[in-house]
């Protein structure tokens, strides 16, 4: 049983590297640029579902309000760069920093709240970063803020002429997001919060220190969304707080995960590879001449989707090889 | 700021509150009988102004007259969707209540897909209704007329839905299903009928306020979605599943939102329900009627 154990982590970081490499190497035969946007996309969004697995799948804590830290860490890193001429990089993990100590602090309260009640909660806290920002003068408001084109540089984290810088700075994303969810899993942390999920009362009383959990698995989910909100403002560098706060961010991280498999490693990744594409074709070929038709696609397949296979995608695979 | 536009302001937020509730009790409703929080919600009420709408500009049929036909039209919805959807999200082996919220969530996508599609993406509203536009003066205080009258519904619904829930036959089974699905079946009731009479009552009620909301407010397929976390709040307000908290919940969401706007710009109105639902809960963590 051990050794299998073992054998099996083994196997999940060989298969991750590969896909990794495999992935790296797409660029180099596709060359259109919109087929590479939407490579950029799925592995942020891949990344993104990654992160809020291990709070809201991990740890049970389901979270419709992870648009805050990606918006914020969207802002921060913008606002560093624009008003203080802060290096993105820099920005980059004062925003993760910052959404890590929100999420603790948000934490403290809404922890203490059950189900649909801190569901509703992350929502409407979301909803309050977002009207205050909209209304934040400085910030440049509603209006949003634009990123001044400073060259082409990794230095500041700009790319005028293309898209490959981007699309490795999201693989390498995805992959931190993958092997961070593979190490916590089988760390002290990771039986914490699965103990949390199933039964809190039970958990405690084993000794499971449960607010701590939540806690901790907020503050590295709040940090790796927000890292990926930086890379989203550089990466299309013009935000405004509808197209980085809004609701529909907190339900663009959540529904890969959802999709894929919920609490599961592999999830995340494997909703976000099929509804990321899906949502982008449907938009571009379907969206301009039909006017509602991709929503209706994309809403009728989260719909059956749910209803076929609750577990997620991944327990079809999960059948022949390592099942749980 | 005197105390007229206070008293105004409270009097206005008064009559928009009990509209809220009548938008949020459906969904009590539905959350208290079988623990499922329905994320069309605001669709069922953007689809209730749209039929309110066709029938005023085609058949010219006052709100007033077209909202039983509103309601019957969410009945059949309601019903149709617990029936086709929601029966099968239940049965869930694994991650019930994250299959719950993306079949209703995906389902008010494909609504407000279809309502671009079919009804497309403009603005519309029913303009020379009955009550639209309408003022009425008491004591020095002008309340509009939608919202009187859509408060006086909500406190018949309210009415109607206790008698009907207390008093008789269909109630009782709904009361008795809602604390044990399992036991009913011995005495012959169906479990699935009864679901599905919850949902099509659910959407009734919203039918309703849909069909007073169309007289003030624009009809757009995007609707629903502003009105759903309002729904939302307001239902946790009171405390998940409790209908007379939905009722309470929306009294006081409609005061604290004319009291946030009478200090804060209006962009912020939203601010102060948000801020008021959550120093609730951190208090009293299952809202203000729930069982602790």
């Amino acid at each position: 049983m051990d050794k299998s154990f073992t054998e099996r982590r083994r196997r999940e970081l060989l298969v991750a590297a590969s896909l990794a490499v495999a992935a790296a190497l797409v660029p180099l035969f596709v060359k259109n640029p919109n087929v590479q946007n939407i490579m950029i996309l799925t592995l942020m969004f891949g990344a993104l579902s990654q992160s809020w697995n291990i709070l809201s799948g991990y740890c049970g804590q389901i979270s419709l309000g992870h648009a805050l830290y990606f918006g914020l860490g969207a802002y921060v890193t913008t606002l560093l760069f624009v008003k203080f001429g802060v290096l993105p990089w820099f920005g980059m993990i004062a925003g993760g920093i910052f959404c890590a100590l929100i999420a603790m602090a948000l934490g403290y309260p809404c922890f203490r709240l059950g189900g649909h009640y801190f569901a509703i909660a992350t929502i409407v806290i979301a909803e309050i970063g977002l009207l205050l920002i909209q209304n934040w003068e400085w910030a440049g408001a509603a209006l949003g803020i634009e990123m001044p084109v400073r060259g082409d540089s990794w230095l500041k984290f700009q790319f005028a002429r293309s898209k490959l810088p981007y699309f490795y700075f999201a693989l390498a994303l995805a992959c931190v997001a993958w092997f961070v969810t593979w190490w916590l899993e089988d760390s002290k942390w990771g039986y914490w919060w699965r103990a949390v999920k199933d039964n809190p009362d039970a958990a405690q009383s084993l000794g499971v220190v449960v607010f701590d959990s939540k806690m901790g698995a907020a503050a590295v989910s709040a940090f790796l969304v927000a890292v990926g909100g930086s890379f989203y403002a550089m990466y299309v560098s013009y935000i405004d707080p509808g197209s980085v706060m809004g609701f529909q961010f907190s339900l663009l991280m959540a529904l890969p995960a959802v999709l894929g498999g919920i609490g599961t490693l592999w999830g995340p990744l494997l909703g976000a590879v099929i509804l990321i594409p899906l949502t982008e074709l449907t938009r571009s070929y379907i969206g301009g001449s039909g006017r509602g038709v991709d929503l209706i696609v994309y809403g009728t397949l989260i719909v059956l989707i749910a209803l076929a296979r609750p577990e997620g995608l991944i327990g079809l695979f999960s059948r022949k090889g390592a099942t749980r | 700021m005197t105390a007229e536009t206070i008293i105004q302001s409270l009097a206005s937020g008064l009559l928009m509150g009990l509209l809220y509730g009548l938008i949020a009790v459906g969904l009590a409703l539905i959350f208290g009988l079988m623990d499922v929080v329905n994320f069309a919600h605001g669709e069922f009420l953007m689809l209730a102004m749209y039929v309110t709408f066709f029938l005023f500009t085609f058949f010219a049929i006052d709100p007033l007259l077209s909202a039983p036909l509103a309601a019957a039209a969410l009945f059949v919805l309601g019903a149709a969707v617990y029936l086709l959807i929601v029966r099968f999200a239940m049965r869930a082996k694994a991650n019930v209540g994250m299959v719950q919220i993306f079949a209703t969530f995906g389902l008010a996508i494909v609504m407000r897909g279809l309502a671009q599609l079919l009804f497309t993406a403009d603005y519309r509203s029913v303009p020379h209704s009955w009550l639209g536009g309408k003022t009425v003066s008491v004591a020095g205080i002008f309340l509009p007329q939608p919202q009187l009258f859509g408060a006086l519904v909500a406190i018949a619904a309210f009415g109607g839905l206790y008698f009907f829930i207390n008093r008789t036959d269909f109630g009782r089974a709904l009361e008795a299903t809602r604390e044990d699905p399992g036991a009913v079946a011995l005495v012959g009731i169906d479990k699935n009928r009864v679901f599905a009479l919850g949902w099509g009552i659910g959407g009734a009620l919203v039918g309703l306020a849909g069909a007073i909301m169309a007289t003030f407010f624009y009809i757009y397929p995007d609707v629903g979605a502003s009105f759903a976390l309002i729904a939302y709040v307001t239902v946790a307000l009171g405390g998940f599943g409790s209908v007379f908290g939905a009722f309470a919940g929306g009294i006081v969401v409609g005061l604290v939102e004319a009291t946030t706007a009478l200090v804060l710009p209006p962009s912020l109105k939203s601010v102060g329900i948000y801020a008021v639902y959550l120093l609730v809960v951190f208090v009293r963590p299952r809202g203000l009627f729930g069982s602790m």
